[in-house]
C-alpha cells in the first residue's frame, strides 16, 4: 500500500530525513520509535505534505500512485489521514462543519452523493459511541477547549467518520492517561482490517500493548537502523536506545 | 468648479428645485450648514482624524445632488435581487437618497410609530423632527456641511414612549444612475422613545454605470431604557465613495447596538459615535470590513463615557485582500463622573495579500479612577497550521482559507440577531471571496 524509498527531507534548511526505506502492506500495522529528534514526526508531516518540511530525495508510492505529487487534500481524498500529535484548535467552525465539509470532499472525489443530514447525524452517533464521546461535542468548535485527551480522542474519532485506508499516528498517546488511551486503541483496534493499514509513531512502547504491531522499526538521526517484530519494542522499553546508539556506532565503524 | 465651489453654485438650483418646501424649518438649517460649508475645508491627510485617509479621489469629481439630478427607472423586480429576503420586515426604499413612496411597503405600525421619510414628514409633521433633526449631531467638517446644507431626504423613524416595532425594518438605500455622477445625502434621524424597541437594517447598495458619492449623517436618539438595533450593511460598488457620520445619544438604562459591515466602496469612511448621557447604558459597536483590490476602508469609532456604571464593548474585525487599505480608530473617553465604567475595545485583521495594510489606533482617555477598560488590536495572516490540518482532511485548499475566515468573522456575524440576514452576510461574506460578482438581474 505504501512505499516509501530513499526518502530524504529537510526543515528549515536542515537534513532531517537522511534515506527512510519502508514497505507497508494492506492489513499490517507498522511502528516507527525513536527518541527525541530522530525525524518521526517529519516522517509524518511529510507523508501528509506539510509545506514547511521539504523533500530533496527518494519516491513515495500509494497505492500506484507518486504520493509526493500530490498536494495535502488531494493525498487525504486517496485516503491518507494523520492523527496529529497536536491537534488544531480552530474556533468559529464547529466539528459538524468540519467534519461535513470534509466527509463530502471525499465522497464527491470518489462520485459519491452527499450524506443526507440524517445519515451524517447517525453516523456520528455510531462512531461517538464506539469511543464514548458525548455527542454534544459536534456542536463544539473543534477542539476548542478540549483537554489533551479530547483532542486525542477527537483525531481518532475524525479517523472513524472519514474512513481513511492508512493511518499515521503521531504520538497519540503522549498526554493520554491509561483510560484514554484504552479508548484510543480501541477505536482504532475496532477500526483495523485487512484493507488498511497503520503506521504508528511513539516514543514509548506503552500504546503498544494497545495496538499490537506486525513490525517495529527504530529511527535514529534520520534513518532507519533496526527493524524487527513486536518484541523489539519491549526490548526498547527494556534497554533504552542507548544500546541501539552503541551498535549503530559500530555499524558506522565497520 | 469643483469641490466645494460647485456644490455651493448648486445649492440655488437645489432651492428652485424644492418650490414651497424651501419654506420649512429644515430650510434655516440648510442655509447655516451652507454658510458652514463655505467657512469649512475638506479634510486632508493633515488633520490628525484623516491622516491615512486621502480624500482627494472624491474632490475631483462633481458630483450632482440626487434632486438636481436624472431620476432612474427602477421596478420593483429589480428591487428584489438587492433585498436581503426571509423575514418579515416593514421596507422603505431609497433611490440616490430620496424616498420611493411606490416601492415601499411599510406595513401596519403601533399607534404613534412613525416609519418614513424625512421629506414627506417635514411637510406632515415639521413639530416632532425640529425637536431633534440636527440636534444630536454636530457638524465635524465640510462632509457633515454638505450633508446638512443639501438635507432633503432621509429615514425617519419614532417610536413613542412604551412601544416595541417588532418587526425589523429594513431600508434599502440604492444608488444607481447611468448618466451622471450623483451625491445621494440620506439624512437618517432615529428616535427611540422610553422603553421602547427598534431595530433596523440599512441596506447600502449600488448599480448603474456611473459613480456616485454616498455623504450620510445618522442621528439616533435612545431615551431611556429604550433598545436600538442599527445593522448596516454597505454593499456599494467598487469605485464609489461612501461617508456617513452616526452620532448617537443614550440615555440611562438604554441600549445601543451597531452593526457596521462593510464590503464595498473604492473610499469608505464611518464615523461611529456614541455618547453614553445617563448612568447603566449599553454599547455595543461590532464591524467586519472585507475589502480587496484598492478599495480603503475607514472607521473610527468613539464612545463617550459621561456617566457612571456603563458599559460599552466593542469589536471590529477585518479581512483585507490585495492592495486594500484598512483604518482604525477607537477612541474610548471614560469623564471624570464616568465611575465603574467597563470599556472593552478589540481590532483584530488579517491580511490575506502581502500588499495590503492597516493602521490600528486605539485611543482611550480616561480621567475615573475606577473603571475596567481593555483595548487590543492584532493584524496577522490566515493561520497556516489550521489550514493544513482542514487540508489534511481533504478539503481543497481555498475552501480551507474561506472556512478560516468565516470563522475568523464570526464573532461579529453571530452577534446579528436575525438569522436570515446572519446567513445572507455569511453568504456574501462567501461571495466577496471568491470574487463572485454581488448578484444583480
Amino acid at each position: 500500500m505504501l512505499s516509501i524509498k530513499n526518502l530524504h527531507a529537510n526543515v528549515e534548511g536542515k537534513e532531517i530525513l537522511k534515506g527512510i526505506n519502508l514497505e507497508i502492506k494492506a492489513g499490517e500495522v507498522h511502528a516507527i520509535m525513536g527518541p527525541n529528534g530522530s525525524g518521526k514526526s517529519t516522517l509524518a508531516n511529510v507523508l501528509t505534505g506539510n509545506k514547511s518540511y521539504e523533500v530533496t530525495g527518494g519516491e513515495v508510492v500509494f497505492d500506484g500512485k507518486d504520493l509526493l505529487d500530490l498536494d495535502t487534500e488531494t493525498r487525504a481524498r486517496e485516503g491518507m489521514f494523520l492523527a496529529f500529535q497536536y491537534p488544531v484548535e480552530i474556533p468559529g467552525i464547529s466539528n459538524a462543519t468540519f467534519l461535513k465539509t470534509a466527509l463530502n470532499e471525499l465522497r464527491k472525489y470518489k462520485s459519491l452523493p452527499e450524506l443526507t443530514p440524517r445519515e451524517f447525524l447517525e453516523r456520528i452517533k455510531e462512531k461517538a459511541n464506539i469511543l464514548g464521546l458525548d455527542e454534544t461535542l459536534i456542536s463544539r468548535y473543534v477542539n476548542v477547549g478540549f483537554s489533551g485527551g479530547e483532542k486525542k480522542r477527537n483525531e481518532i474519532f475524525q479517523m472513524l467518520m472519514l474512513e481513511p485506508k492508512f493511518v499515521l499516528l503521531d504520538e497519540t498517546d503522549s498526554g493520554l492517561d491509561i483510560d484514554a488511551l484504552r479508548i484510543v486503541s480501541d477505536g482504532v483496534n475496532v477500526y483495523k482490517n485487512e484493507k488498511n493499514a497503520f503506521l504508528v509513531i511513539t516514543h514509548y512502547q506503552r500504546l503498544l500493548n494497545y495496538i499490537h504491531p506486525d513490525f517495529v522499526h527504530v529511527l535514529y538521526k534520520g534513518k532507519i537502523i533496526k527493524s524487527g517484530g513486536k518484541e523489539l519494542a519491549l526490548e526498547l522499553e527494556d534497554k533504552g536506545y542507548d544500546w541501539i546508539k552503541t551498535e549503530e556506532v559500530e555499524i558506522d565503524k565497520a | 468648479m469643483t469641490g466645494k465651489e460647485f456644490y455651493i453654485d448648486n445649492f440655488k438650483i437645489f432651492q428652485e428645485k424644492l418650490n414651497g418646501e424651501s419654506k420649512s424649518f429644515l430650510n434655516e438649517i440648510r442655509k447655516d450648514a451652507l454658510k458652514s460649508l463655505s467657512e469649512l475645508e475638506f479634510p486632508t491627510n493633515k488633520v490628525e482624524d484623516w491622516k491615512y485617509t486621502n480624500v482627494t479621489p472624491i474632490l475631483k469629481q462633481n458630483f450632482v445632488p440626487a434632486v438636481n439630478a436624472s431620476v432612474p427607472k427602477i421596478t420593483e423586480k429589480e428591487i428584489q435581487s438587492y433585498l436581503f429576503q426571509d423575514f418579515d420586515c416593514h421596507l422603505l426604499v431609497f433611490i440616490n437618497g430620496l424616498y420611493s413612496e411606490e416601492l415601499s411597503i411599510v406595513g401596519q405600525l403601533p399607534k404613534g410609530a412613525v416609519a418614513g421619510s424625512l421629506r414627506n414628514l417635514t411637510k406632515e409633521n415639521p413639530e416632532l423632527l425640529s425637536k431633534y433633526l440636527n440636534k444630536i449631531s454636530i457638524t465635524d467638517n465640510a462632509f457633515n456641511a454638505l450633508n446638512t446644507a443639501y438635507a432633503l431626504d432621509g429615514l425617519v423613524v419614532v417610536v413613542p414612549d412604551g412601544i416595541i416595532i417588532e418587526k425589523p425594518i429594513q431600508v434599502l438605500y440604492l444608488n444607481t444612475n447611468d448618466k451622471e455622477n450623483v451625491l445621494s445625502l440620506p439624512r437618517n434621524l432615529v428616535v427611540a422613545g422610553k422603553n421602547s424597541q427598534v431595530s433596523i437594517v440599512a441596506n447600502y447598495r449600488g448599480a448603474g454605470e456611473k459613480i456616485y458619492f454616498s455623504n450620510i449623517i445618522t442621528e439616533v436618539f435612545a431615551d431611556e431604557n429604550s433598545i436600538v438595533d442599527l445593522c448596516k450593511i454597505q454593499n456599494e460598488t467598487d469605485d464609489s465613495f461612501h461617508i456617513e457620520k452616526v452620532q448617537a445619544i443614550q440615555k440611562k438604562n438604554s441600549v445601543f447596538n451597531h452593526y457596521n459591515i462593510t464590503f464595498g466602496g473604492s473610499i469608505t469612511r464611518n464615523d461611529i459615535n456614541s455618547r453614553l448621557d445617563g448612568e447603566n447604558i449599553e454599547t455595543h459597536y461590532y464591524g467586519l470590513y472585507m475589502v480587496n483590490g484598492k478599495q480603503h476602508v475607514d472607521n473610527h469609532t468613539f464612545v463617550d463615557h459621561a456617566k457612571p456604571n456603563c458599559m460599552s464593548n466593542e469589536v471590529y474585525k477585518g479581512i483585507l485582500d490585495d492592495s486594500s487599505r484598512g483604518v482604525f480608530n477607537g477612541k474610548i473617553i471614560v469623564r471624570r463622573d464616568a465611575q465603574k465604567t467597563n470599556a472593552y475595545q478589540q481590532n483584530e485583521t488579517i491580511l490575506l495579500s502581502n500588499k495590503a495594510t492597516i493602521d490600528t489606533k486605539p485611543q482611550l482617555e480616561i480621567f475615573a479612577d475606577d473603571v475596567k477598560c481593555s483595548h487590543g488590536a492584532t493584524v496577522g495572516h490566515l493561520d497556516e497550521t489550521s489550514e493544513f490540518y482542514i487540508r489534511s482532511r481533504g478539503v481543497p485548499q481555498e475552501l480551507a482559507k474561506s472556512m478560516l475566515i468565516r470563522a475568523f468573522a464570526n464573532d461579529v456575524i453571530e452577534t446579528v440577531k436575525i438569522d436570515p440576514l446572519k446567513e445572507q452576510i455569511n453568504h456574501m461574506i462567501f461571495e466577496h471571496l471568491h470574487r463572485v460578482e454581488i448578484k444583480t438581474e
